[in-house]
C-alpha cells in the first residue's frame, strides 16, 4: 500500500508499480477531472501538479511519486473555481467541448505561478496542450486576462449575464 | 411494431448524417400540442411543463429543452436564446435540460430528430423551437388573462414578469405556470415570430450556459461515469479493416491482475473485461491475435494513389454538372492551365476517445454514449442487444468533440452491448486507446482531382474542366444516396443549384466531374466535408489561373462571382477587413479563397511568411461569414477560431497513411496537431442577410486551407498542389 498526497489529502492506494499516476488518480482515487487524451505526454489532457510543477500523468508510474510530494489535480486548484484562471477561463468564455480544459487550465496556472507576466512568446513555450475544439486564441488571451496584462478583445465583447 | 420504428431510426440516423438538409418535423408534432402533458423530465426538477420546448419552476427558471447535441459547437446556449428570445423570459433565469432518446420515443418523437451534425442543429430546429417559446409564451400571458379576468390583449411580458397595466397587476411567469399548462395551445398558424432585427437575447455576443462545470473536473463525460459494479473493457479490432478473428492466445493476459475475461467481439476484435480500465488494456496488449487478413493487407498508399490515378483517365463519372462544351473550350483556348491535386484520408481525433457503458439486464438495456445521434445510439442498443426499442434508454453525455465521427454508425455502442451480453446486470464500460481510435475511425475520404482551364487572349476563364476521383461517404455508409449510379453529394460546394453548397463562380463552359473510386478503408464525414477536399481544390487551381492571366487574386474572382451577389459580398467583406492590397512588411503574403457549403458563405484571407528552410508561418486570418441569421456572434467567432485550427492541422499535419492494409499514424507524436503557438490571430466578420439560415460549425473551415496555400502560392511562387504540406517541399 503507497500513499499519495493528492489535493492535500493522502490517500492510500493499491496499484501494480508501473500504473501510471493518471489511472491511479481516475480509476482508483476516483477523480475524472484529469483526462486521459493520448497515454504518451502529447496532448496534456492529464495535466497535474507535483510540487507545483505541471507533469503529464499518463507517463509517469505512480510509485516514481514519493508520499511527500504535493499532487494537485485540477479539482483541487481552488475551491469554487476561484483560481484567477479559472476566473479568465469563464470571462473569456474558454471552453468549447471542454474535455482538454481542465489540462490547459493546470498548464496555464503553473506557468503564472512561474512567470506571473507572460509574453506571447511564454505562452507559447508554454501551453503545448492540444485542443481539438481550436480555443487557442481564447486560452491567450486568458491567460493574458488571468496575468493581469489588461483587459481582453473577446472578454469586452461577450456580454455577462444579468 | 419494433422493426418498424427501428429502421426507421436507423435510417433517420444515417440520413441526417449523410444528405445535407432535411425536412424539419411538422410543426404541429414538433410543437407537442398533442404529446402527453408531463414529461419524466419535468417532474423530476419540480417544472411545470408548458409545452414540451419550455417548462418552468416555480422560483421563474425557465427550463428550455435541447434535443440536439452539445459537443462544444455552443448548440445548447444558441437553442435556448432562440426560445428565450419568444418566450420573453429573463435569460439570467433560464437553465437547459436535454431530452433522452428513450423520452422522444415515449412520447412519440415530439421533439422531432435528434441528430446533430452538417451544421444542422441550430438551423434546421429554429422554426419550431422559437415557435415553442413563442406558443409558451402566449399560453402564460392567457393564464394570466384568465386569473384576472381581462382580455389577453390588456396584458404585456417583459422578462418574465406579466402586466395589466389598467389594474397595476403583476405576476411573475413561475406563478401561472401550472395553470399555462392548462391553456388550449395556440394554433401554430396564429404563432408570429419576432422579426430577428429586433431581437435582444438571441442575435447577442452572450456567453455559454455551460461552462462552469468545464473550469473544475466537475463535468462528467460518458468516459467519466461511475456505476456500482461497473467492469472496463479494452479492446482491439482488426488492424486491417474488416478482417475476422481466426484464433487468439489469451493464456497470459487471462492471469492478469483485475482480470475478468478475455473474449472475442463482433468476429472483427477481441476484449479484455477488467476490473480498471488500465488492467484491461495492459492485458490486451499480452494477447497474441491472429486475423485473416487476405488480400486487403496488400492495400497501401501506393496501391490506392494507382487507383485514384485510374480514375482520373477512365471515360465514365458517378456525379456530374455541365454546361457549355468545357473540353472543346479548353482545346481552343489562348492559354492552358492544368494540374492535379491530392488530400489524405483524416481521422477526427476528437480529446474525448469513442467509449460507452452498457448494462443488460432481464428486461432493460441502457447505455450511457457521447453520441451526435442518441436515437441512433438507442438504435443500435435495441438492435445490438435484441431488447425492444421501448424498454432501451440512452442517457447522453456531451461527447468530449464529435466532428462527424459520433453520428449514425455507433460502432463503439455495438461493439459495448456484445461484451455486456457476457456480463448481465454489470455495467461494461468500453474505452478505446487512441491507438485504437486513430486505427478504426470512419476517415475523411481520400482523393485526388485533374484540373484544366483555358484562358482567352484577355485572360478570362473560358473554360473549367473539374474531375476528381476518390472514395464515396455514401458508398460506405448510404448507399441510398447513391442514385443511378450518381453521387452528387462528391460534388459538394460545385453545385449550381443555390442554398446549401452553390458554386459561386460562372463559367462560359464548365464540366465537373466526380468519379468512384472506394477502397476498404472506412469514410463518414468530418467537418466540412466534402467542401474542404473540393474548396482546396477549386480555389487553389483558381488562384493558378489568376496568376497565369497575369491578374490580382481578388479581381479575378470578382469577375467569376458577378452572377452570385452572397458569394461577392462575403468575398468583398473578407479582402476589406483582411486589408487585400495594402502593403505588407517584407516576408509577409497574402491569400485569399472563397466557397460556399453547408447553407452558408464563407472567405477568407491569410497573412503567411516562408522562411528559406521553407517552413510557413500563419501570421494572421480574417475570416467573412454569412450564416443568413447570427445567433449568438461570441460563439460563432468561437466555431470559426475552431474551424481555423482544425483546418491548419489538417492543411499542415493530417494524413493517414493505409500500410500492409491498415491505418498508421495512430497517436499525436505522428498524427500531429496544430499547438497555440502555431495557432494565427483570427479575425471573424459575420454579415448576417437575415434571408436564410446557414450552419455555422462547418462552413468557414473550407476556406482556411485555400487562403493559406494561395498565400504560401504568393510568397513562393508555386502552387501547393497536394497536402498535407509537411510532406511539401515548398524551397
Amino acid at each position: 500500500m503507497a500513499k499519495l498526497n493528492i489535493n492535500g489529502k493522502v490517500r492510500d492506494v493499491q496499484a501494480e508499480p508501473d500504473t501510471p499516476l493518471l489511472w491511479v488518480i481516475r480509476e482508483i482515487v476516483g477523480l475524472t477531472g484529469t483526462k486521459y487524451g493520448c497515454g504518451v505526454a502529447q496532448c496534456g489532457a492529464c495535466s497535474v501538479h507535483i510540487n507545483g510543477e505541471v507533469q503529464r500523468s499518463c507517463s509517469i508510474p505512480f510509485s516514481s511519486v514519493k508520499a511527500g510530494d504535493k499532487i494537485v489535480t485540477i479539482e483541487g486548484l481552488s475551491a469554487n473555481s476561484s483560481h484567477p484562471v479559472q476566473k479568465a477561463w469563464a470571462s473569456v468564455d474558454v471552453p468549447q467541448c471542454g474535455y482538454c480544459q481542465s489540462g490547459q487550465i493546470m498548464a496555464a496556472a503553473a506557468l503564472l505561478k512561474k512567470k506571473p507576466k507572460p509574453t506571447d512568446a511564454d505562452i507559447d513555450e508554454a501551453m503545448t496542450n492540444i485542443c481539438r475544439c481550436g480555443t487557442y486564441q481564447r486560452i491567450r488571451e486568458a491567460v493574458h486576462l488571468a496575468a493581469g496584462n489588461g483587459s481582453t478583445r473577446a472578454a469586452d465583447r461577450a456580454q455577462r449575464r444579468s | 411494431m419494433k422493426k418498424m420504428i427501428f429502421g426507421k431510426g436507423q435510417k433517420l440516423s444515417r440520413r441526417s448524417f449523410v444528405v445535407g438538409a432535411t425536412a424539419a418535423a411538422s410543426g404541429t408534432l414538433a410543437l407537442g400540442f398533442k404529446a402527453p402533458l408531463v414529461s419524466e423530465a419535468a417532474a423530476q426538477n419540480g417544472a411545470t411543463e408548458v409545452n414540451i420546448w419550455v417548462a418552468i419552476k416555480p422560483d421563474d427558471t425557465c427550463v428550455v429543452r435541447i434535443v440536439r447535441t452539445e459537443m462544444g459547437q455552443g448548440t445548447r446556449t444558441g437553442l435556448a436564446q432562440l426560445v428565450a428570445e419568444e418566450l420573453e423570459c429573463d435569460w439570467a433565469k433560464v437553465t437547459t435540460e436535454s431530452i433522452t432518446a428513450g423520452q422522444n420515443l415515449a412520447r412519440k418523437r415530439a421533439w422531432g430528430e435528434m441528430g446533430t451534425g452538417g451544421s444542422r442543429g441550430i438551423r434546421i430546429s429554429q422554426d419550431y423551437v422559437r415557435k415553442g417559446g413563442a406558443a409558451a409564451r402566449m399560453m402564460l400571458l392567457q393564464a394570466a388573462a384568465d386569473q384576472w379576468k381581462v382580455p389577453v390583449g390588456e396584458v404585456a411580458v417583459s422578462k418574465g414578469i406579466i402586466t395589466h397595466s389598467p389594474s397595476k397587476r403583476t405576476i411573475s411567469y413561475g406563478k401561472v405556470a401550472a395553470a399555462a399548462a392548462k391553456v388550449t395551445p395556440p394554433d401554430p398558424k396564429d404563432i408570429k415570430l419576432k422579426d430577428p432585427r429586433t431581437w435582444t437575447i438571441a442575435g447577442k455576443p452572450l456567453k455559454r450556459l455551460d461552462t462552469a462545470d468545464k473550469l473544475n473536473g466537475s463535468k462528467i463525460f460518458s468516459i467519466d461515469v461511475k456505476l456500482p459494479a461497473l467492469l472496463n473493457a479494452a479492446i482491439r479490432d482488426a488492424p486491417v479493416f474488416g478482417s475476422k478473428v481466426v484464433s487468439f492466445d489469451d493464456a497470459k493476459a487471462a492471469k492478469m491482475p483485475g482480470v475478468k475475461k478475455v473474449m472475442k467481439v463482433r468476429d472483427t476484435g477481441v476484449a479484455v473485461v477488467a476490473d480498471t480500465w488500465w488492467h484491461a488494456k495492459t492485458a490486451l496488449e499480452t494477447v497474441d491475435i491472429k486475423w485473416d487478413e487476405g488480400e486487403n493487407a496488400k492495400v497501401s498508399n501506393a496501391t490506392i494513389a494507382e487507383r485514384l490515378k485510374e480514375g482520373l483517365g477512365a471515360s465514365e463519372n458517378n456525379g456530374e454538372r455541365k454546361n457549355g462544351d468545357a473540353l472543346a473550350a479548353i482545346a481552343s483556348a489562348a492559354k492552358k492551365i492544368e494540374a492535379v491535386y491530392s488530400t489524405p484520408f483524416l481521422s477526427h481525433a476528437t480529446m474525448e476517445m469513442m467509449n460507452a457503458t452498457v448494462r443488460l439486464s432481464a428486461d432493460k438495456a441502457e447505455a450511457w454514449v457521447p453520441s451526435q445521434n442518441y436515437e441512433a445510439s438507442l438504435a443500435a442498443l435495441s438492435e445490438a442487444s435484441g431488447v425492444p426499442l421501448a424498454k432501451c434508454e440512452v442517457y447522453g453525455y456531451d461527447p468530449g468533440g464529435g466532428f462527424g465521427r459520433r453520428g449514425g454508425t455507433q460502432d463503439y455502442v455495438h461493439q459495448t452491448v456484445a461484451i455486456a451480453k457476457e456480463f448481465p446486470d454489470t455495467p461494461i464500460k468500453l474505452i478505446w486507446s487512441r491507438e485504437e481510435d486513430q486505427a478504426h475511425d470512419f476517415y475523411r475520404p481520400i482523393s485526388v482531382c485533374k484540373m484544366s482551364a483555358g484562358l482567352n487572349d484577355q485572360g478570362e476563364l473560358v473554360g473549367l474542366h473539374v474531375r476528381s476521383s476518390g472514395q464515396s461517404i455514401n458508398a460506405w455508409l448510404n448507399p441510398a444516396g447513391i442514385v443511378a449510379g450518381k453521387d452528387q453529394r462528391q460534388l459538394q460546394g460545385w453545385y449550381e443549384a443555390a442554398g446549401d453548397a452553390q458554386l459561386g463562380y460562372t463559367v462560359p463552359n464548365l464540366l465537373i466531374e466526380y468519379v468512384m473510386r472506394n477502397t476498404h478503408v472506412p469514410v463518414g464525414p468530418w467537418r466540412g466535408v466534402n467542401t474542404n477536399q473540393n474548396g482546396y481544390y477549386m480555389e487553389a487551381f483558381i488562384e493558378e489561373c489568376a496568376r497565369t492571366a497575369g491578374k490580382d487574386s481578388l479581381e479575378f474572382r470578382r469577375s467569376l462571382l458577378k452572377n452570385h451577389p452572397k458569394h461577392l459580398a462575403v468575398l468583398n467583406a473578407a479582402a476589406e477587413k483582411g486589408d487585400w492590397g495594402k502593403p505588407l512588411p517584407a516576408g509577409m503574403h497574402r491569400g485569399i479563397a472563397q466557397f460556399m457549403g453547408y447553407g452558408s458563405y464563407s472567405a477568407a484571407t491569410a497573412e503567411v511568411s516562408v522562411n528559406p528552410q521553407g517552413k510557413v508561418k500563419v501570421h494572421r486570418m480574417v475570416l467573412a461569414l454569412n450564416c443568413g441569421h447570427a445567433v449568438n456572434p461570441h460563439q460563432i467567432a468561437a466555431q470559426v477560431e475552431g474551424s481555423v485550427a482544425y483546418g491548419l492541422s489538417a492543411a499542415f499535419y493530417g494524413e493517414i497513411p493505409i500500410e500492409n492494409g491498415r491505418a498508421a499514424n495512430l497517436n499525436f507524436d505522428s498524427y500531429e496537431i496544430l499547438r497555440l503557438a502555431e495557432m494565427p490571430k483570427v479575425e471573424t466578420v459575420i454579415v448576417p442577410t437575415y434571408d436564410f439560415w446557414g450552419g455555422v460549425g462547418e462552413p468557414t473551415i473550407c476556406v482556411v486551407a485555400p487562403a493559406v496555400v494561395n498565400a504560401i502560392h504568393a510568397a513562393t511562387g508555386k502552387p501547393v498542389r497536394s497536402l498535407p504540406l509537411k510532406n511539401v517541399k515548398l524551397v
